[in-house]
């Protein structure tokens, strides 16, 4: 199938700011979505609340915008009452880890085969500017005026922490990569957490003068390096991306049909 | 046939309604005085094929249902009132993407943690505009187990009828006590399944727009038609929607499915109500010390009477205002600060003859009670 037969293509242009790394995290996720074969009707979205949450409105899935924060739990019940589907679910880094962090990290204790796609550009956009778990400290938001003093969240650290069985990072740089890790994610029976870094020239980029989304897209090629890299050990500073944790372990809607067979009276 | 009689708790009660209706899917947290509801749910659902899911919380079990609830399955939650304070949220979402669940709260006494093991019906409100914005709500109770169960598996049967979340408000007393059930023989009661579209694949589906007879068929998430759910206003294709007659439209929609048809959803049960000059009208386990009390001043001769109400949202009004019309005294029987006597007075005719018999200390009101406010209510003293 097409690429563009897998988008509701009367909804377009999108609505996200010219420069948005989410248009990109889109591109990625339909190839890979294509690359799989997938059928449109095997593919359930949810998301949540925020820029990156209205994702869902551009895909021809089933798809279900829910409130904030809480896409993984909505995708929850999803997923368990009708476990042969494939659940995506993309959030923004705010949407994921701070009001839904909770759910974030029970998912990936349960090990729910559900996607988690969560694009970080390190701000609340769709209020305008706000600092987010992930913003990080000395950064500027519309309400950290006078630099931001709060720690940020390590994703991939906090993802495999919590025991998903799947961890992996890109960025909007790194298209390729990214179509790829997602096809990965997919595939993966178990809870697959992708951070996709992502840029947001119109508040993020303009407050802390990081320039235009190209700069900031330059920039993320230079801040980062692939996992175990030669450029790490001499920069520890440098962000690993890549595939960090690919693990095979019992899945919970699988572990739940042995329930229904031992409280049917079998072993 | 031997019929199947149990001697159980109220919250038992609740579970073989829902099992009854068709229940498939069930998530919750634990919470007093609801949590049996999940500990049964979590022993009889695998065994039938169904899921149990235990949620990291209150807000993801009401979550976690909708989720269920869209991809064709029969769905509840369980809670008692700080729980239900939490869900309220998703309720809201329920409420406007038109998800049919069933959610029980059995309520305990509040604000906040309040009294958690004694029986209050403080909810009644929260029940009714708990979550934000302009909305309707259909909310049922019921006193005895066999009402429970009853009660339960209407919740179900409007649910679905009406693509709407259902609130079960029971309380403490009724969630604990134990007492008979008789389980219904399958097809005694009629049960109202899920209505599915007959479009078929590749022809428009439109999720958002009501047949003629007013009601909503659905798809499955995973059958043939794509489509979007949003807790945004949206179209009759579920996507969002800004345009100020939609938004009109929408909010008309989801308020008049209930409300208009308020009397058809409208559950009652009448007492001695036939010359009655005192109506007590009470709902939930104070109905039944309304009902002993009734009962016991009857054979002296006292013209006294109960209505019991059963459906409190939509507030059936026109129910309260026919069988109070005559009355000398109406006495609203509930443990709370007059949430159902307010809209009593906004019911009937006379508003000053309506009166209050309410206890707030998380002790059950009893029959001593009722009768002591009663006289004083008639100028006879303490």
């Amino acid at each position: 199938m097409a690429v563009q037969d897998y988008i509701r293509e009367r909804f377009f242009p999108h609505l996200w700011c010219p420069g948005c790394g989410h248009g990109i995290v889109l591109n990625g996720l339909i190839r890979a979505v294509e690359k799989l074969g997938m059928s449109r009707n095997e593919i359930v979205m949810v998301s949540g609340i925020g820029c990156s949450s209205r994702i869902s409105g551009y895909v021809d899935f089933h798809t279900l915008h829910t409130i904030h924060g809480r896409a993984l739990a909505f995708a929850t019940g999803v997923k368990l009452s009708q476990p042969a589907l494939n659940v995506i679910v993309p959030m923004g880094d705010g949407d994921a880890l701070s009001i839904g962090g909770n759910h974030f990290i029970h998912a990936a204790r349960r090990n729910i085969d559900i996607t988690a796609i969560v694009m970080n550009n390190r701000i609340y956009g769709m209020t305008g500017g706000q600092y987010s778990p992930l913003t990080g400290p000395g950064m500027l938001a519309t309400t950290a005026p006078y630099t931001n003093i709060d720690q940020g969240f390590d994703i991939v650290e906090m993802a495999k922490a919590a025991g998903a069985t799947f961890v992996a990072r890109t960025t909007t740089y790194h298209v390729q990569q990214m179509a790829d890790i997602i096809r990965e994610a997919i595939m993966h029976e178990g809870f697959s957490v992708v951070e996709i870094m992502s840029q947001c020239p119109t508040y993020f980029g303009r407050k802390n003068k990081q320039g235009s989304a190209v700069d900031m897209m330059k920039q993320m090629k230079a801040m980062t390096t692939p996992i175990g890299s030669k450029a790490k050990q001499e920069n520890p500073e440098l962000i690993e991306r890549g595939i960090f944790v690919q693990l095979d372990k019992p899945e919970y809607c699988e572990e739940y049909d042995r329930i229904i067979e031992r409280a049917r009276g079998g072993k | 046939m031997t019929r199947q009689i149990k001697f159980i708790q109220g919250n038992e009660a609740i579970v073989e309604g829902a099992l009854y209706a068709g229940l498939d899917f069930f998530a919750g947290y634990p919470i007093t005085p609801s949590t049996e509801i999940a500990e049964h749910l979590s022993v009889r659902l695998p065994r039938q094929g169904g899921k149990f899911i235990q949620m990291e919380d209150e807000i993801a079990s009401m979550c976690a249902i909708i989720g269920a609830s869209l991809t064709g399955h029969k769905v509840l939650t369980a809670t008692s009132g700080p729980g239900f304070s939490l869900k309220q949220e998703a309720l809201g979402y329920a409420v406007m993407a038109e998800i049919p669940c069933v959610i029980v709260n059995v309520q305990r006494g509040g604000p906040s943690t309040g009294v958690p093991t004694h029986v209050s019906q403080g909810d009644v409100m929260q029940a009714r505009w708990g979550t934000h914005g302009d909305h309707s709500i259909v909310c049922l109770t019921a006193s005895n187990h066999q009402d429970v169960f009853a009660m339960t598996v209407e919740a179900f049967n409007i649910a679905e009828t009406y693509r709407t979340p259902v609130v079960l408000l029971f309380d403490e007393v009724v969630g604990h006590m134990r007492e008979r059930l008789e389980v219904p023989e399958e097809g005694e009661i009629p049960l109202v399944g899920r209505l599915r579209t007959a479009v078929r694949a590749g022809v428009d589906y439109h999720p958002y727009l009501p047949r003629e007879d007013g009601r909503l068929p659905m798809s499955d998430f995973g059958d043939v038609h794509r489509f979007n759910v949003t807790g945004l206003v949206h179209d009759m294709w579920g996507f969002p929607s800004d345009n100020p007659k939609i938004v009109h439209g929408l909010l008309r929609h989801i308020v008049d499915k209930i409300e208009n048809n308020a009397g058809a959803m409208a559950r009652f049960k009448t007492y001695y109500l036939e010359d009655a000059e005192t109506v007590l009208v009470s709902y939930g386990s104070s109905a039944r010390s309304a009902l002993h009390i009734v009962e016991s001043l009857r054979p002296r001769g006292e013209r006294i009477g109960l209505l019991e109400l059963q459906t409190l949202w939509p507030f059936p009004a026109d129910v309260v205002r026919q069988y109070c019309e005559q009355a000398h005294y109406t006495v609203v029987v509930e443990m709370n600060m007059g949430q159902v006597c307010q809209m009593v007075k906004h019911a009937v005719t006379h508003p000053e003859r309506v009166f209050l018999a309410n206890r707030i200390d998380g002790v059950f009101i009893s029959p001593t009670d009722i009768k002591q406010i009663l006289r004083l209510i008639k100028g006879r003293g303490v």
